[in-house]
């Protein structure tokens, strides 16, 4: 008899659903059908069945070709490269759990590691920003049941984050919000008219790179000051329109997405964002969102922080302390500087989504990389490690974008043999303590 | 004073962090002494004498201590990092946080510096007789002091994000400068002898902005306010005064608020 698993955690995107329906195969080895995901949410669970899985860990040859070695060969050489280089990047974490973070934190105060996870090309310019000014915010719960004023700016939850609308900041009814998406003002700024726009009731339309210029201006129209006649393409009467209508409402809220975090000004944009949601708070309750991405991104920067005091691009290199700059200690600056002798991946695909220059860099250095599948970093890596899916094949806490910890669960048996991230770091870690002391 | 001459006969093969490069660790030390000051490449402790061959005898103290460092230094980090006193100069372009939180005495780079440099700058003079990076004269990530005193000249043209949180000191900028100069300052005065790309003076409290040349576009929080005349640099000219950041909090004195400053030279 196929089972039903209920209350099942998504690992896909930072909104993660937490009400996901999958039915398992009774020998517990095979999906069957997932309920309430949306498309790129099922399609991470139906991703278990397609073929061809990796299930031993590779070693690519001289010629480029990969052999299948043991995990334990596999482990030894990731130990050794750890233990010999005097700067290594270990970047990723974004898909894993803070359980798995937290070992890979020990190796990395062992080996002096650097540790960034995926907000260095994503949200890090966030939470640079969230240092600067700090961040007035609040859980997407609140907002299901209290948010009359809503502001998308820079991003496109109907591709993005697909059910973060129906699930909290559009359509749901809630306690205070009983007549659901009429009884909510949807503001959406972008500079294309995005399908997160077509559901907005108002569309500002901002010259690409006048973010920061806009702001200002809403800044500025917030206090009364005079205004230029346009802003970035915005007329001021507009600007002072919405800016009267966001005062009036009662619980207002920003989500904003790597509109702002990647286009001119970065963390700047993000800082006079906060910056206008607290000059909000002059008039009614304001708050502020990163629409993060990776499912645990989040958790990362939530384990780093605990334990080191900075977010991302956590520099152990000197052993005795954490140090952290944006710009030198980040995974790009690091590779295309040339400041590391080796690098270790995990979870993530940094081949995908870093600067060509930043990855011929990598490419030129001993490289292991843990992950469940082949992806465009296992190429170019020495060693790739496959493990479980977290959140599939396995569990693990995952913090949400709104900075809430929701356990992920095991739906699925792994195929066999595979081992999870939470032991494979827990064997290099042991192995690297054996090295250690040998030496 | 007294002169040590550091000469570089190695390169580093990652990055040499140096911050011992400054009169305040030389004061008092023998040229074998200072051979055994710590540099670090990643987690392998290494000696200044490693990497650089030393000459000389500094002074008894840092005031009466000037180094010379010749040789490609451009992979060297923190070169007179907190420096009190004394003068450092560098016959080399260098890499970031040169004269980071610096204090007093001059320190001369007859090259390019990277970023970060003049970070919290509390006091004393740094020279670059090149190009600047990005975030000169800034504060540190998270916080709310950048350079609080001192003077800063570039010869050349500077990066982004110059006097971030800047609230003391004056920077003189010879060249072109790119976007975000003077954003959140609270005081202090930037002076650009050339052209801005974009957003001076966003989120500013208090200070002064001075541009020669042109701005590519102004912020809408900057009002026209009045022409004045200003010698600045020892040049005298007349400008257009703006106040500004008008979205950003501002002080009162005497039940007047108390605004950030922007000339433009007309
Ligand atoms: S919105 Fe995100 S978390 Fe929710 S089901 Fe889709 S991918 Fe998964």
């Amino acid at each position: 008899m196929p089972k039903v698993v209920t209350d099942v955690t998504c690992p896909f995107c930072g909104t993660l659903c937490d009400d996901l329906e999958i039915t398992v195969s009774d020998d517990n080895k095979k999906i069957l059908s997932v309920k309430n995901a949306c498309a790129i949410g099922a399609e991470k669970f139906n991703h278990t069945k397609e073929p061809g899985r990796v299930t031993h860990p590779r070693m690519r040859q001289p010629d480029g070709t990969f052999k299948e070695i043991s995990y334990d060969e596999a482990i030894d050489f990731t130990a050794r490269m750890l233990v010999k280089s005097r700067k290594t990047l270990m970047y990723g974490w974004a898909s894993t759990s803070c359980q798995a973070m937290s070992i890979g934190h020990e190796i990395a105060e062992k080996v002096g590691g650097i540790v960034d996870n995926c907000a260095t090309v994503c949200h890090g310019s966030s939470l640079i920003a969230i240092q600067d000014v700090g961040i007035p915010s609040c859980t997407l719960g609140e907002i299901k049941n209290r948010a009359d004023r809503v502001i998308f700016w820079g991003c496109n939850p109907a591709h993005a984050h697909p059910r973060h609308m129906s699930r909290y900041s559009i359509f749901p009814r809630g306690f205070f919000t009983v007549k659901g998406h009429k009884g909510r003002k949807i503001y959406c700024v972008d500079c294309r008219h995005t399908d997160t726009a077509r559901v907005a009731d108002t569309f500002i339309q901002v010259q690409q790179g006048y973010d920061y210029e806009l702001l200002n201006a809403f800044r500025t129209a917030a206090r009364g000051g005079p205004l230029p006649d346009e802003i970035g393409g915005v007329p001021k009467e507009k600007v002072y329109e919405v800016v009267e209508e966001l005062k009036t409402g009662r619980f207002g809220v920003i989500f904003f997405g790597m509109g702002l975090t990647h286009t001119l000004g970065r963390n700047h944009n993000i800082d006079i964002a906060i910056s206008f949601t607290r000059d909000m708070n002059e008039f009614t309750k304001f708050n502020i969102i990163a629409m993060r991405g990776h499912w645990n991104v989040t958790g990362s920067g939530q384990v780093l922080s605990w334990q080191y005091g900075f977010p991302y691009a956590v520099d152990l290199s000197r052993l005795d302390k954490a140090r952290y700059q944006t710009g030198e200690t980040t995974s790009v600056d690091l590779l295309t500087r040339n400041e590391v002798e080796a690098c270790f991946y995990i979870a993530t695909d940094p081949g995908a989504h870093f600067p060509i220059a930043a990855m011929i860099s990598s490419s030129k250095k001993p490289t292991v990389t843990i992950d469940p599948h082949i992806n465009c970093t296992t190429e170019i890596s020495d060693v790739h490690i496959p493990v479980a899916m977290v959140g599939v094949e396995t569990g693990g806490c995952a913090y949400r974008m709104d900075n809430v910890p929701i356990e992920t669960r095991k739906v699925v048996d792994p195929p066999e043999g595979l081992l999870t991230d939470e032991e494979v770091l827990t064997r290099i870690l042991n192995r690297v303590n054996q090295l250690m002391e040998e030496a | 004073m007294n002169t040590v001459t550091l000469t570089v006969k190695q390169q580093p093969e990652i990055i040499l962090e140096a911050d011992c490069i400054t009169p305040d660790s030389f004061a008092g030390k023998t040229a074998a002494e200072i051979e055994k000051l710590p540099v670090y490449q990643g987690k392998q402790n290494c000696t200044l004498g490693d990497y650089f061959k030393v000459a000389g005898k500094a002074g008894s103290t840092p005031a009466e201590t000037q180094i010379i460092v010749n040789g490609d230094c451009s992979r060297v980090k923190y070169i007179g990092m907190k420096m009190s006193a004394g003068e450092v100069v560098v016959n080399s372009s260098t890499d970031m946080y040169t004269g980071g939180w610096m204090k007093g005495g001059k320190l001369v780079v007859n090259g390019n510096v990277h970023s970060f440099c003049g970070l919290g700058m509390e006091g004393g003079e740094f020279i670059i007789n090149g190009n600047a990076g990005n975030f000169l004269g800034a504060s540190y990530r998270g916080d709310w002091r950048g350079m609080q005193g001192g003077l800063i000249r570039v010869k050349g043209n500077v990066g982004s994000d110059i006097g971030t949180f800047m609230n003391g000191g004056e920077m003189i900028i010879e060249g072109n400068a790119d976007i975000h100069i003077a954003t959140h300052a609270e005081g202090g005065r930037i002076v650009i002898k050339g052209n801005v790309n974009r957003r001076i003076g966003g989120q500013m409290v208090k200070g002064e902005v001075i541009v020669f040349g042109t701005v590519n576009v102004m912020m809408p929080g900057f009002h026209y306010n009045q022409d004045v005349e200003l010698t600045v640099d020892g040049v005298t000219a007349m400008f257009q005064e703006y106040n500004g950041d008008l979205g950003e909090r501002h002080p009162k004195r005497k039940g007047e608020p108390v605004y950030g400053k922007l000339y433009l030279k007309k």
